[in-house]
């Protein structure tokens, strides 16, 4: 079983990022299911949403307490939470920000016990550009694929074909790969640095 | 075809399957995606001949379902929450007149307090309103039951409601393997009405009853009801024969074989229980459960049996009957009166509370060790209960309990922090 859990903003696409992970992970034949935290919608309020896939057929129905890896859509939520909380000691760990783990004032926050392997990507900023609005969703699903590795990115487009149609498709599609693009190239120098 | 799908789009799918030819809706969470794909599939005439109708309201939605059902049409709609309320003396209505309309429960609390989450209140409230009701424990079930659902209905003439859990079932994304049209014409006959308003052969629908007959009218829906225990695995065979799956069982026991103590639940919480079961099973206890799926006509010789061999009973209720404790223990224990076994009533997931493994776990080897409570709150926050409770001792005018609770929240998180 890999659980990841989604963190993120009313109105930046959570709920709809966990179902993209699990057409994507549903693509490649396995077992897979997306749920959000329940809650009144609104915009701009936290929003988690979970995605879990295996091997085997999925019963249990609890959120997720201790994911393999967490995706932070928006780092203002850093303000007021710990979104990763419960984040396994290898697990993964990726967020949508222009900045460096200093700047986000992250840098202590894991100990030697807990060091996730982590990619920080522009993906909101890369999306302004492909699809003219500060949607990171296809970006860091591409960016999820090339850092762990585990979901393959023609996964991920597929997953964005299924859900999307016409132009919105085609340019997340080319966000997806862009992000997949930067994310390779930073878990790879992270990976030798580390 | 198996497809990932929002739960909700399985349902709107398997119903649009079943050719409803009138669906009424109105909007209430969590309920709203599953109406949203019928009108989707009328708009684009993939579901035709079909009549979908926006109404003021639930009472209006059932009322319009039970006239459509009326003049012989397959009807369908679908609530939840405050929604079945409003359109409680319509869903009298329609089994006390026989009408098969099937409705979608997206299982959902009852305010004050408001709570737009999980637990099996709604549907709890009107269990005694005459319709069947079929819980569906997996995605698959929820699709799947829909299609039982109209042929169970219109064999019987009486209205089912499919209850789905909202959010936990109705909003999660899983695979669902969607029958094509040829299998659900070949369970699901057209639709021949017992009674039809016709002007070519004038009748009357909805006389008034009095003492001299209405203890009969309630007998014949009562037996009507017990008729669907043999009827429901009757079909349920069918079904497995068409679709190449079961669907349809009175109960689902899971490893019960020989087991010491069962767990007894309804709806999707099942799921977690069969991973609790394995996990104990694995450690070398004795433990099984069974997934309530018929809970009216509620199964009582099937309860019976399948927990004749057990000392104990843990029976997990996502609603709650204050002053008394879990309305499915009270059947349970009904059903099992000749049966030497403890019944521990364990009320749990009130208003969207997650129902985790390792609370249950921990319920279920209380009960094992014969510790536990007859009725137990899982995960009950004593001190938030103890807080309020001195409040109460030591002034009259304590104010909101709901609001005092949230405030003695923030109060602990902020002591803490």
């Amino acid at each position: 079983m890999f659980e990841v859990r989604i963190h993120g903003r009313g109105g930046q696409g959570v709920v709809t990022a966990a179902e993209l992970l699990s057409i994507a992970a549903f693509a490649e034949g396995k077992y897979a299911q997306a749920f959000p935290t329940f809650g009144s919608e609104r915009m701009g309020a936290p929003v988690v949403s979970f995605c879990r896939w295996s091997e085997h057929p999925i019963r249990v129905r609890e959120p997720i307490a201790t994911p393999d890896a967490v995706i932070l859509q928006d780092p203002t939520l850093l303000q007021s939470a710990n979104p990763f909380h419960g984040l396994k000691p290898s697990g993964w760990l990726l967020i949508n920000s222009d900045l460096t783990t200093e700047e986000l004032g992250i840098s202590n926050l894991f100990s030697t016990e807990c060091i996730p392997r982590l990619s920080i990507i522009p993906a909101s900023s890369v999306a302004v550009r492909y699809l003219g609005k500060p949607l990171p969703n296809a970006c860091l699903l591409g960016a999820f694929a090339a850092l762990t590795g585990l979901l393959n990115i023609d996964s991920v487009v597929r997953a964005i074909r299924e859900k999307f149609s016409g132009h919105l498709a085609s340019r997340n599609e080319s966000a997806a790969h862009a992000c997949y693009d930067i994310a390779l190239e930073r878990s790879l120098a992270y990976v030798e640095t580390a | 075809m198996l497809r990932q799908l929002e739960t909700s789009r399985s349902i709107a799918e398997a119903v649009a399957l079943c050719r409803p030819e009138v669906v009424c809706a109105y909007p209430i969470t969590p309920q709203t995606h599953i109406v949203e794909g019928l009108a989707e599939f009328v708009r684009e005439g993939r579901l035709r001949p079909c009549e979908f109708l926006n109404v003021e309201s639930e009472f209006a939605a059932l009322s319009v379902a039970i006239g459509a059902s009326a003049t012989g049409a397959r009807a369908y709609t679908a609530t939840a929450s405050q929604g079945l309320l409003f359109m409680a003396e319509a869903v009298y209505n329609a089994s006390g007149l026989g009408f098969p309309i099937v409705m979608t429960i997206g299982n959902r609390a009852i305010g004050a307090p408001i709570n737009i989450w999980n637990d099996h209140s709604d549907s709890m409230a009107l269990r005694d309103a005459g319709w069947m009701q079929l819980f569906a424990s997996t995605a698959q079930e929820a699709a799947d039951l829909h299609i039982v659902a109209f042929r169970l209905a219109e064999e019987l003439s009486c209205p089912v409601m499919v209850c789905v859990d909202g959010f936990v079932l109705t909003h999660s994304y899983e695979a669902v393997d969607l029958p094509v049209q040829e299998q659900v014409d070949a369970f699901l006959p057209r639709y021949e009405p017992r009674q039809v308003l016709d002007p070519a052969i004038p009748v009357s629908v909805g006389a008034m009853v009095g003492p001299e007959a209405f203890t009969e009218v309630r007998y014949l829906a009562h037996q009507k009801q017990l008729r669907a225990l043999d009827l429901l695995p009757e079909l349920s065979r069918d079904f497995a024969n068409i679709f190449s799956r079961p669907c349809g069982a009175l109960i689902s026991p899971y490893r019960t074989d020989g087991a010491n103590t069962i767990v007894v639940a309804l709806g999707s919480v099942n799921g977690t229980i069969q991973d609790v079961v394995d996990e104990m099973r694995e450690a070398g206890r004795s433990i099984g459960s069974i997934s309530v799926g018929c809970y009216r006509p509620f199964p009582m010789c099937a309860v019976a049996e399948a927990t004749a061999q057990a000392s104990r009973i843990v029976v997990i209720d996502r609603s709650l009957a204050p002053g008394m404790g879990g309305i499915l223990a009270a059947d349970v224990h009904m059903a099992t009166q000749s049966n030497p076994v403890r019944i521990f009533s364990v009320i749990a997931g009130l208003g969207g509370r997650p129902i985790t493994r390792s609370s249950l776990r921990r319920v279920f080897e209380t009960a094992m060790d014969d510790a536990l409570g007859q009725l137990t709150f899982l995960d009950l926050q004593t001190e938030l209960i103890e807080r309020h409770l001195e409040r109460e001792r030591k002034m009259w005018n304590t104010g909101p309990a709901a609001e005092n609770i949230l405030y003695d929240i923030q109060r602990i998180a902020a002591e803490i922090g």
